[in-house]
């Protein structure tokens, strides 16, 4: 790890000022990917801005069809919370299978969707679910959120505030580890919406991303069968000694087929 | 007492301080006015170094030196040596390369050490070796040993030409040529070994210290075998008298093998402690770990197995190609030899057996021993091509094992490569692995789970491997520079405590336990007054260390001659204390006593009669305290058979472990649960390598791919099933313990039983390990394939 200096404002309006001010400076939330970044010396920020000391991006909330969590919600409060569970289980669901206890419990929502990691569990129920991100600037629709590889549509010193998921009428989420380090090689997450059937694939590809020939099909009929011989493009697949693209394109079929009968119960 | 001795579970006594976060590792020591090491390393497979700029470096702050090669060459330090010479079919020795501890004018691995920043603070030295500036001329490397020993290959040496580094063989060529020609059935099969990482929990470690004054070095290293670390650095590396070097190896947290060898890094900081007079200190990152601990396995093989009609095996013959990556480790020349080769005769009667092994450079980290080292690679091809053998003759696996065993009443069996096997009971480990995993029902269980839409198979392995490592003079006449005895000494101190000082190390095997209990159970000393001391040259006798599963069956063996000695001395004591002539003195479990008469005495009385002599035998010297040293008669063998089943879920190529069974006779048992835990983390050891496991190299860069737990999958615990350990007991006959070594066990059985099972679910022996999901899924999409052409 390089030096740096580290601060932990009360207010965002201070953390927007601090990140300003730095000559190369980075938000850190829970850390979970930034820390061994640093430890292995691959990133030498001049300066850190926490952002787990400003009470208001905290809390889960739920209130006329919408769930609200704040972005420095932890994973392992998104997992056993009642108020989740009972709304979109598949979401806590979700949350309850991201790395493991020590990254649960330090974790946090707006930093994983922030990251955009393409192997990131988070990013599919954002898109699955069409949620909407809350910024310090603005509100961004998920459709229009994430747009690479570890890239989105957030602004140099923007900062996730909350994001607000609609509840829907039932969403799956089924996950296929990588072997070694257990992050998602393809995550699929189904849901029936107010707007339609959603279908988001993590981990497959070099971004999350909706599966459009696989969400008319289940608009059609929201069953396992619905998704037989429906094919994705190994060629837009990652590829790497886990899972070739071939194998990766395969997966998203029978996860996704799996993520529908979990949405099912 | 009765329930601290041998054959007792007893607990762990080291586990009180491993548990609770007070165990003391090398990296936990720091001496005064220490300093740190970094390496620079190379980020080419292969390349020439042209030059090496050091001079930002040398200006950063908190930096006190910055070594390159020359700067070790010119104070005439030695290379790195192995210390095993194999001779090759000519009786040539074999090809080792000159190893400097830094590279001087090429490197041949990613991670080879180009050089040194010796600094205040960890974090100088490292900002210090990211400044220093390496211009290569990058060539093209070569990784695998297919391609190393093709015309035209890269040549990761001068003087190795072709890669070789030799061509051996090994048993009756021409015996096995004629079985062959008899033969009525021959199976044969094409395999691959895959390297693996050894990651022990607890990263390499060292810190160098020279005294001027006394003239006195000291290593505290990460080691297996710290006398083995003194002779090479004295003896080899920098002409220094044994006298005057101290190497200390307190808790070691995991080696696997990994930590026998003697590495570049601690080498450099011994190097530079010497030559600054400062303490100079070095630990590995994980990922240094991946790059420079030495692998193991990487084989790729060709074997064939020659049958008459009902399956009695006739001939066996085999042909490896061992990759030794870049340089020739410690012992890396003896593991594709002489472990391996001389267990090819498995638990089987085979007649005939001739192996041939070429031994191969690479661009690739240095491969040596790991937990099993050549046995679990011999072990692998034998189980594999017998359970494809039952398959072509369709007879049941278990059978035609069963028809080729070594029987009861054969021993001791002189097999057709070398070996004596002692002792053993083959066939009844087969029964009750069969019994205990209900082979009789696997069918119905299959059906079942064809019903769910899995693919289920179970697979057996019957393994032999040769412990107790070794007969000294056995040793000697193949090629080793060492002697493989062990030693030990008993101290009592007067008030009847007990000092077990023993050359084995303990790197997780329990010994202060265990030896411990062979104190008690033989000198009738309660378990918490007794004191296993090792890893200290300065504390303990000259000693050989622990790999092999040779700890209890050697230094075990030791301790009980040093008993023997101290109850011979304890009966003079005795004897005078009652008045009696020694002859009539009888000693059972820590009492003396006069045959035929109430009279007796305890141990602690005699210690403390001896440590104050008052009332004592004239002639007899005062104090209580023996040294032993136990060079075995023979290798001891281990055997038994492991049962795995496996399901597969054919969407996904998911392979669950569901069920496995292992049966071992490892001679007698001195601590059941130490020996059952060493089961359960050799099988997941093994399961690892079969199912998760495998270092993975860029054929064309010669980077590194797995080089992280992120890439390199490690076994966790819901990767595996439960185990069912089944033991049986036939002792080893040329050892005063009748044990026969344990560690390794598992981690040999594991693979072949495990990929018998999915190559049983499958339906065909066409996969290599690690079978990871996209592995057994494109086995199931070929044969989707075919079934659609058909």
């Amino acid at each position: 790890m390089y030096a740096f200096n580290y601060h932990r404002p009360k207010s965002l309006a201070d953390a927007g000022k601090l990140l300003g001010d730095a000559s190369d400076g980075k938000f850190i939330a829970g850390g979970q990917t930034l820390l061994p970044t640093l430890k292995n010396r691959f990133a030498s920020p001049s300066d850190l801005v926490d952002l787990t000391g400003i009470t208001e991006l905290s809390g889960i909330s739920v209130s006329g069809g919408t769930v609200s969590i704040g972005a420095i919600t932890k994973h392992g409060v998104v997992a056993t919370s009642a108020d989740v569970k009972k709304a979109i289980p598949a979401l806590a669901h979700l949350a309850g299978l991201i790395g493991d206890p020590a990254v649960r419990n330090m974790g946090t929502m707006g930093g994983s969707v922030a990251n955009n990691d393409p192997a990131a569990d988070y990013p599919s129920a954002v898109l699955g679910l069409n949620a909407t991100v809350h910024t310090t600037k603005r509100k961004i629709a998920a459709d229009s959120f994430f747009t690479g590889l570890f890239e989105t549509a957030l602004e140099e010193s923007e900062i996730i505030t909350k994001i607000e998921f609609p509840v829907p009428k039932r969403a799956g989420y089924e996950k296929f580890r990588n072997p070694a380090s257990r992050y998602a090689m393809v995550g699929v997450f189904v849901a029936e919406t107010a707007d339609g059937v959603r279908v988001a694939v993590t981990g497959a590809g070099p971004c999350v991303f909706r599966h459009k020939e696989m969400e008319a099909a289940l608009a059609k009929s929201f069953s396992p069968d619905a998704l037989k011989g429906i094919k994705t493009d190994p060629g837009k697949m990652n590829n790497d000694i886990h899972g070739s693209g071939e194998y990766r394109a395969h997966l998203v079929g029978v996860v996704a087929k799996r993520a529908v009968q979990n949405a099912l119960g | 007492m009765t329930n601290q001795g041998i054959g007792q579970s007893v607990r762990r006594k080291e586990d009180f301080r491993f548990i609770t976060g007070q165990g003391h590792y090398t990296d936990d020591i720091n001496r005064p006015g220490q300093l740190y090491a970094y390496f620079h390393r190379s980020p080419h497979a292969f390349a020439k170094i042209k030059s090496i700029n050091t001079d930002a470096a040398r200006k950063m702050p908190g930096v006190v030196a910055v070594y390159t090669g020359k700067d070790v060459a010119v104070d005439k330090v030695g290379g790195l040596i192995c210390g095993w010479t194999v001779k090759d079919k000519k009786g040539e020795p074999h090809k080792a390369p000159r190893h400097d501890i830094i590279a001087i004018d090429h490197v041949r691995h990613v991670g080879d050490q180009v050089a040194v920043v010796i600094a205040r603070s960890l974090g100088e030295a490292r900002d210090a070796a990211e400044a220093i500036e390496v211009d290569y001329d990058v060539l093209t490397p070569v990784v695998d040993v297919v391609t190393a020993l093709q015309p035209g290959a890269p040549e990761v040496h001068a003087d190795a030409p072709g890669n070789l580094c030799y061509d051996w063989d090994f048993g009756d060529k021409a015996a096995t040529e004629a079985a062959f020609a008899k033969a009525a059935h021959v199976t044969k099969i094409d395999l691959v070994n895959n390297r693996l990482s050894p990651n022990p929990m607890e990263p390499r470690s060292a810190i160098g210290e020279y005294e001027p004054g006394t003239d006195q070095t000291t290593v505290y290293t990460t080691s297996q075998n710290p006398h083995v670390i003194r002779l090479i650095l004295c003896a080899f590396v920098f002409g220094l008298p044994e006298h005057k070097v101290r190497v200390i190896a307190p808790d070691v947290g995991g080696g696997f093998g990994s930590k026998i060898f003697n590495y570049a890094e601690e080498t450099v900081c011994v190097w530079a402690a010497r030559k600054l007079k400062k303490p100079v200190k070095w630990t590995s990152d994980r990922t240094e770990a991946f790059l420079t601990d030495a692998h193991g396995r990487d084989h790729v093989t060709h074997a064939e197995l020659a049958m008459d009609k009902d399956g009695k095996f006739l001939g066996f013959r085999v042909e490896t190609k061992a990759n030794m990556g870049a340089y020739l480790s410690t012992f890396a020349s003896a593991v594709p030899t002489y472990l391996y080769a001389l267990l090819l005769a498995g638990q089987y009667t085979t007649p005939a057996i001739y192996a041939e092994v070429k031994a191969v450079f690479t661009n690739t980290t240095p491969v040596d021993a790991y937990r099993g080292a050549g046995r679990p690679e011999a072990t692998y091809v034998v189980e594999r091509i017998v359970e494809a053998a039952a398959r072509e003759l369709k007879i049941d696996p278990a059978e035609l094992r069963r028809r080729n065993f070594v029987p009861d009443d054969a021993f001791p069996y002189q097999t057709p490569v070398a070996c004596v096997y002692d002792s053993g009971q083959y066939a009844k480990a087969l029964d009750e692995a069969l019994k205990m995993s209900d082979y009789a029902g696997f069918k119905q269980r299959k059906a079942e789970a064809a019903k769910k839409g899995k693919l289920r198979g179970i697979g057996l392995c019957a393994y032999i491997e040769a412990c107790g490592i070794a007969p000294s003079a056995v040793v000697g006449s193949l090629g080793a520079g060492v002697g493989l005895w062990e030693s030990a000494q008993i101290r009592f101190n007067a008030t009847g405590s007990v000092f077990v000082h023993t050359g084995s190390h303990s790197h997780g095997q329990g010994h202060e336990t265990t030896f411990a209990q062979i104190v008690s159970d033989r000198l009738g000393v309660p378990l918490e007054s007794i004191e296993v001391v090792h890893g200290d040259t300065a504390l303990v006798p000259m000693g050989m260390g622990t790999y092999g599963s040779r700890s209890l069956a050697v230094g075990g063996s030791a301790i009980m001659r040093a008993a023997d000695k101290i109850i011979d001395k304890g009966k003079k004591i005795a004897a005078h204390l009652m008045e009696a002539s020694v002859d009539d003195v009888a000693y059972d479990k820590g009492v003396f006593s006069v045959k035929g008469t109430d009279k007796q005495v305890p141990m602690a009385q005699i210690a403390f009669t001896a440590y104050v002599p008052h009332n004592y035998p004239a002639d007899l010297e005062p104090g209580l305290e023996a040294s032993a040293f136990y060079d075995p008669a023979n290798f001891t063998f281990p055997a038994g058979v492991h049962v795995a089943e496996v399901e597969i879920d054919s969407d996904t190529g998911v392979t669950r472990v569901v069920n496995w069974v292992a049966v071992d006779d490892f001679g007698k048992v001195v601590n059941p649960m130490i020996v059952e835990g060493q089961v359960h983390g050799g099988i997941a050891q093994g399961v690892g390598q079969a199912l998760l496991e495998g270092v993975v190299y860029d054929p064309k860069s010669g980077q590194l791919l797995t080089a992280s737990f992120n890439d390199y999958c490690m076994p966790r615990a819901d990767d595996l099933p439960s185990y069912k350990v089944g033991m049986i007991e036939t002792p080893c006959p040329h050892n005063p313990l009748g044990v026969k070594g344990c560690g390794e066990a598992g981690a040999i059985a594991a693979p072949a039983a495990l990929m018998n099972a999915i190559t049983d679910a499958l339906g065909t022996e066409k996969i290599n390990m690690p079978a990871t999901p996209q592995n057994v899924w494109r086995v199931i999409q070929s044969q989707n394939l075919a079934a659609a052409a058909e």
